[in-house]
This record gives C-alpha cells, structure tokens and sequence, in this order.
C-alpha cells in the first residue's frame, strides 16, 4: 500500500467513525448544529488560556449562548441599559497557595475583576463576591483574605455589595475558590474592543511582565526553588483613568483602541487574541520588553518563556500612533506605569500572527500556545 | 543579565553572520545534534540570520520526540494504575501515545505529577509510603547522572516504593547512523553541549576521523550557535574534519568525572529503540542488575506492549535531514502537533512542529526581511 493510499483508508475509517457518531447524536438529540467538542474529558489544559481554552468557549459556550455582547469576547461585557453605558464581568480565582509574596487569594479576586472592568474604560463600582470554602479551612485564614479584599476594595474605590457562600466536604475543594462579579460605568466615549487594533498602532505595556507567574511557581512546594520576587498584582483602574484623561486631553479618547491585563497566558496569549480579534499583524521588539533580572532567572533555568507568564497589575494598551508617546509619557508618572514600554506596533502584513525581533536580529513567531506552558527537559 | 547577555548580542552576532559569509564559498549542511540548540535557533531565528548557503537540519537530540510510541505506551499503562504516583519532566506529558497522552491519564484520576529533578521522587515516595512512585527516566547523557542518583539513592536509602523507567538513548550511535546512510546529507555537525559537559568529547574524535565530518561542540546561547556554526564552515572550507570545542567555558574533553562514575554505577549499555528510527546498536542505557528491583519494567509487568509506528510518517528521513516535512503526505493533514504520527511533530522543537507553527503562514523571504539581516 503507498502512502497516499494509507492515509485514505484511515481517513476513510474516520469519516466512517464520525459518520455513525453523528448519526447516534441525531437519533437522540434531533439534528444538533453545535460543532463537536472532541475532548472526552475536562483537561488541565482547557483552563490555560491558550488554544483548548479557546476552543473549549468557542465549541461549549459560543455556540450556545451566542449574542452581539458575547460576541465581542473582550474581558468584559458593555452593555447599554436606560441609557448608561455599563460593563459587566466575573471572574473565578482558584490559586495554590492561597497567600504568596505580594498577595493573597483576596486581593487577586477583586484586582482581577476590578481590572477587567477597567479595561473596558469604565470606572469599577460594585462587587459580588461569592466563596466555595472546604471544610477544615482555618477561620482565621479566611478573615485574612477577607482582610486582603476591604482592603484591595478600598484601594480600587469599590463596595463589595452582594455575596454568597458555600462549604464543601474536605478534599472536594482546595481550602477556598472566590468568584467575583463586578460592575463599572462607562462615562466617556471610548470605544475600546480586541477588535479595534490598526496597523500603524503603537504596543504599550505598563511594566515588567511574569512577575506573579513565577512567584506563584517559586512558592509552590514540590518546586524547592526560592527567590526574592513578589506578585504584581494591583488595581489599574486608576492608571486607565489617566491615560483617558490623556486621550480626552488630545482629542480623542477613542484613539487608544484596546486594552487588555495579561493575566494567564502572558503578554503573547493577549497579543494573539487582538491581532486575531483584529485581523492585523504584530511586530514586537523583544530586547525592550521589560522582565526583572530574577524572572528571566527564573525561566531560564524552568525553560519557561517570560511572554506567557501570568500577570495581574499589567496591561496592554494598543493605541494610535499620533497619541502613543503622550499616553507612555502619561503612563510613566503613574506608580504602577513606571516601566511602561512601547514594545512594538500594529503591522498590516502577516494579519492574525504575532511576530518578534530577537535581541540577536532574528525574527520569529509568537504563537498561540495549545496547552499549559510546559518546562523543557533541555 | 549577566551570563546571558554577552551570549545576545545583535552588534556580535552580525559580526558572526558577516565573517560566515566571508568564509563560506559554497552551500553545506549541518546538523545541530540537540533538541536545546534546535530551540534556541527557532526562538531567537537564527536560521533566518544565515547566509541562504549554509542549511541547518535540525536533528535526533530532542529526547521526548526519539523516546519511541511503544515506551510511552508503557508509560501510560503504569501511569493509569492507582497505586501509582508517575513523575516526568513537564514536556513529556503532552506526548500523545496510543491512547491519550498523560494530561488524559491525570484528568481521569492518574496522579502524574512534574518534577524538575529525579531527586524530587525520593521525597515524594517518602511522604507517600503506601504508593508506588514511578520516574520516567529518558534523555540523553545530560540527564543520565541525576537519573542514575535517583536510583542509587533509593538503593542506599531502602526505598522499597520507587522505580524507574528508563529509555535513555546515547547521541554518538545516533551520529554514526546517520552518517552511515548512503543518502546522507549532512556534512558537519554542531556537538551537543550538555551532553559532552557531562560525558567528555573523547568518543566523537573516532567518529570525525573515520568519517572525515567535523563535529564541534557548541552551546545553547545565539552567539555559541553562530560561532558554532562559523567554525564548522571553517573546518568544511579549509578540509578539515576535526572535533573542536566551541563550549570550553563550559567543558573540557574528559568531560565530568563525578557524573561518569554515578552513570557507570547504574547504568549499562544496550541496545534502543529510536523513535522514527528504529533500533540502534548499543545506543542507550538499562538499570544494571544490581538495580533491577527498581527497574519500572520488571515491576508493572509492560515488557509485552509493542506498538507499532505509524508507516506514513517519515520522521526518520526528516531526522537524518533527508527529507523535510513537506515532503510527507500527511504533514499538516494527518499529522499536527495535535495528533502527531511521529517523532517530528511530537515536541515543539521537532522539525515537523516547528515548520507547522512558523512555516505554514509565511513565505521565507517575508522573514528574512523582517529580521532586517537579508
């Protein structure tokens, strides 16, 4: 048998498969027009924001719920009710160990949601907060991260409002999961969406990034691996706040067309979703990327790449190039922008990819990562 | 950063690039041996730096893509156990084997856990006594001295509940099969750095002379690669075919003696499976027999599973840079990282992965211009 024909027969033997599970599905559910979500079961992967995040959202979600506000698939919804624009998000906080250098599960819950209110331009209000706790969970532990939202509400300027709480049996959680909700209005006219980059655009990033990726792995026990580092995890409604006011100052507050905190998947999963969202390209310079001497450390010896590495006090800001070194300026006075670095620009060619120039003059692609990002033998 | 920077540098590298194009007169292809080297090209594009004459084939040093589907089989089997905790490095768990990969086996309850270091599994089996703690233990030379003490640990400390299984592979019978083809291509070759940090390059000057080839051991950094290759063109240039040490901050030709004994301790020789390869003499270790109470085979009993590669693939030729991945049929139909058929297109450093990710949407000229060093 050749080849060509080999791969024939399996094909052949996988349309057949394929044919009599569809055929099963139509006898019991009718004729589903839902594509097929291949995957028989939940893997760590899908919640890695990378390709089988995508896929698992666009396959299980999209598909179900589809409406113009979802459609947008921007970190929050924006909404119009009687007349005020509003943005509405939520977020689920599941982190081991619950307090690390830098924060705790607490603060992470309502700067996470605070932030992706604020990427949207709006000024964050209100939080719902609702906590799965296990039982055997010390009380005293739970009023520190109590402790930790007052105060990280009371930093960001909002009320937590609402809430709920759960308890599960021992070992069906992992001591406590928070979700919060938030709401924020949008009081100015941005227009501010993944779609919205151009070519000729400016990349701005408000600091250094991995910070509180490898914070987090640095204190995870079976890793025995120690350095001096904390989470950046911060509230950056305020930074937006400014960087509006610069816009509005210049003329045009729509003239920043996207922002976005890159949380899990790093700076490279966030490009790859507005350069895709965008249908543009991407030209980074790497060399000017700011990461701390102990996170390049870090992923050095981990064989880690620090542009998919979590955040949580960071942002991008894609913006139009008339504005851009007024917004970095602007950005720099700012306490949680004094690194701020314009890292490359919005290119027409190579549309949907992500590019970056290598420190030594090379050039390669930034891709969109299928799973977690995983350590390299060698 | 200090150790790394000095190994960066645009102003050197062209330099590097500039004196490789002053020397070089004519095409040649060389292979860089290590999986870490293929990376290091890829993610700084490197290969996009060189002058069109000089061809890098990416070859057999990725230890997950070689470690052949019949292991991985094994693997999965004793990892789906529930008595068993199973530790890899981080990059094997995304191998896929017959069925599902080890992500799979871990959501339908398997306890598969990543580790950095083999040591890692003598505390875990010492917190989990009533478990079995299973190491997949492959690699090349570079990982053999810390996998060999995992095994003598566990011996000297009466670890009764640690095993490991072992698929270790051996990069100079790899060298010689691939310059004993008679459609053999590649004409110099970049030595791998950490496996001759640990193993010497003593056993590489045979080679070198009887198949007058010149082999220079480099390292991981950009600069260590252009240099590399830069001094392989010289030795091609000038006829020469000499093992020379690119990596001397390094290593030295005897290589680490410490390392060697605890290997010898362990380990034997024998012959090995190569993914996409086949079988090849002598070319990997096995636990000697005073280890073989901690030899993951014997235990669970998976010596009968033999599977059997995908006949399409032609991972083997794209290995020894005979053919390259557009060549096969099922490139990118049949075959994705996904649902890799073989070797190549198994880990991201293999050569059938790396043209899927960045070759499929680009033209090459687009790149070079791009990088600004055409």
């Amino acid at each position: 048998m050749t080849p060509a024909e080999m791969l024939e027969r399996d094909q052949k033997q996988r349309d057949q498969k394929q044919g009599e599970q569809d055929q099963t599905s139509q006898a019991m559910f009718g004729q589903c027009p839902l594509p097929i979500f291949d995957h028989p079961q939940i893997v760590l992967g899908h919640g890695s924001g990378g390709k089988l995040t995508a896929e698992l959202i666009e396959k299980v979600f999209l598909s179900r719920f589809r409406n113009p506000a979802l459609e947008r698939m921007d970190d929050q919804a924006q909404l119009e009710i009687g007349g005020a624009r509003l943005a509405f998000t939520t977020d689920s906080f599941v982190v081991t160990p619950i307090f690390f250098p830098g924060g705790d599960i607490g603060t992470l819950a309502v700067n996470g949601t605070v932030n992706d209110l604020a990427m949207g331009g709006a000024k964050p209000l209100y939080l719902a907060a609702a906590f799965i706790l296990e039982e055997g969970l010390a009380s005293a532990e739970l009023e520190r991260v109590a402790d930790s939202m007052r105060a990280a509400a009371a930093q960001a300027g909002v009320q937590l409002v609402t809430g709920d709480t759960k308890v599960v049996n021992r070992g069906k959680g992992d001591k406590v999961f928070i979700t919060t909700t938030g709401i924020g209005v949008i009081d100015r006219g941005t227009r501010l969406s993944a779609d919205g980059a151009r070519p000729g655009d400016k990349i701005l990033l408000s600091g250094t990034i991995g910070d509180h990726g490898v914070t987090i792995l640095s204190t995870r026990e079976e890793l025995d691996f120690e350095c001096a580092l904390e989470s950046d995890c911060a509230a950056l409604n305020g930074l937006v706040e400014e960087m509006l006011d610069e816009a509005e100052a210049s003329g045009d507050v729509q003239a920043i067309h996207c922002m976005r905190d890159p949380t899990r998947g790093g700076v490279a999963t966030t490009l790859n979703e507005i350069a895709g969202r965008s249908q543009v390209g991407m030209l980074l310079e790497e060399q000017v990327i700011p990461v701390r001497d102990s996170v390049r450390g870090a992923c050095e010896m981990l064989g880690l790449d620090p542009l998919y590495v979590a955040n949580e006090g960071k942002m991008i800001a894609v913006v139009a190039p008339e504005i851009a070194d007024r917004v970095l300026e602007r950005m720099r006075r700012h306490p949680l922008g004094r690194a701020a670095t314009m890292i490359g620009e919005v290119i027409a060619q190579h549309p949907r990819m992500v590019l970056a120039k290598t420190a030594v003059g090379g050039t390669r692609v930034v891709d969109l990562l299928f799973g977690e990002q995983l350590p390299r033998i060698c | 950063m200090k150790y790394l920077d000095e190994y960066r540098d645009g102003a050197i590298a062209a330099k590097l690039v500039e004196e490789i194009r002053r020397v070089q007169t004519r095409p040649w292809v060389i292979m860089e041996v290590c999986g870490g080297q293929t990376h290091s090209i890829v993610k700084n594009g490197i290969d996009r730096l060189l002058p069109s004459g000089i061809e890098l084939v990416h070859g057999p040093g990725c230890p997950v893509c070689v470690t052949p589907l019949e292991m991985i089989d094994k693997a999965h089997a004793i990892a789906r156990r529930p008595e068993v905790i199973f530790c890899s490095f981080g990059d094997m768990l995304r191998v896929p084997g017959s069925n599902g990969d080890l992500f799979t086996i871990k959501s339908l309850g398997g306890d598969v856990r990543v580790v950095y270091s083999p040591i890692d599994c003598l505390k875990i089996a010492r917190a989990n006594p009533d478990k079995k703690v299973v190491f997949f233990a492959i690699g090349f030379e570079t990982t053999a001295p810390a996998n060999a003490m995992l095994a003598w640990r566990a011996k000297a400390d009466r670890l009764r509940n640690i095993s490991l299984l072992v698929s270790h592979v051996l990069v100079p019978p790899a060298i010689e099969t691939i310059l004993s083809s008679p459609v053999n291509r590649v004409q110099g070759f970049l030595g791998p750095g950490h496996v001759c940090a640990v193993v010497g390059y003593g056993d590489y000057e045979p080679l070198a002379k009887r198949f007058h080839v010149p082999i220079v051991i480099t390292g991981f950094e950009p600069l260590d690669i252009l240099d590399g290759v830069l001094m392989t063109v010289r030795q091609l240039e000038t006829g020469r075919a000499e093992v020379e040490n690119q990596y001397s901050r390094i290593l030295g030709r005897g290589g680490n003696r410490p390392a060697q004994d605890v290997i010898e301790k362990v380990f034997e020789v024998r012959d090995r499976k190569w993914r996409g390869v086949g079988e090849i003499a002598r070319s990997g270790y096995r636990l000697r027999s005073e280890f073989r109470d901690f030899d993951a085979e014997q235990i669970f009993d998976v010596a009968a599973i033999d599977t059997e590669e995908s006949q399409v693939c032609i991972s083997g030729q794209i290995l020894q840079g005979i053919k390259k991945p557009h060549d096969c049929p099922a490139f990118g139909t049949a075959c994705t990282p996904q649902h890799p058929l073989g070797a190549t297109m198994v880990s991201a450093e293999g050569a059938c992965a790396a043209y899927y990710a960045y070759g499929r949407h680009l033209d090459e000229s687009e790149l070079v211009t791009l990088g600004g060093a055409a």
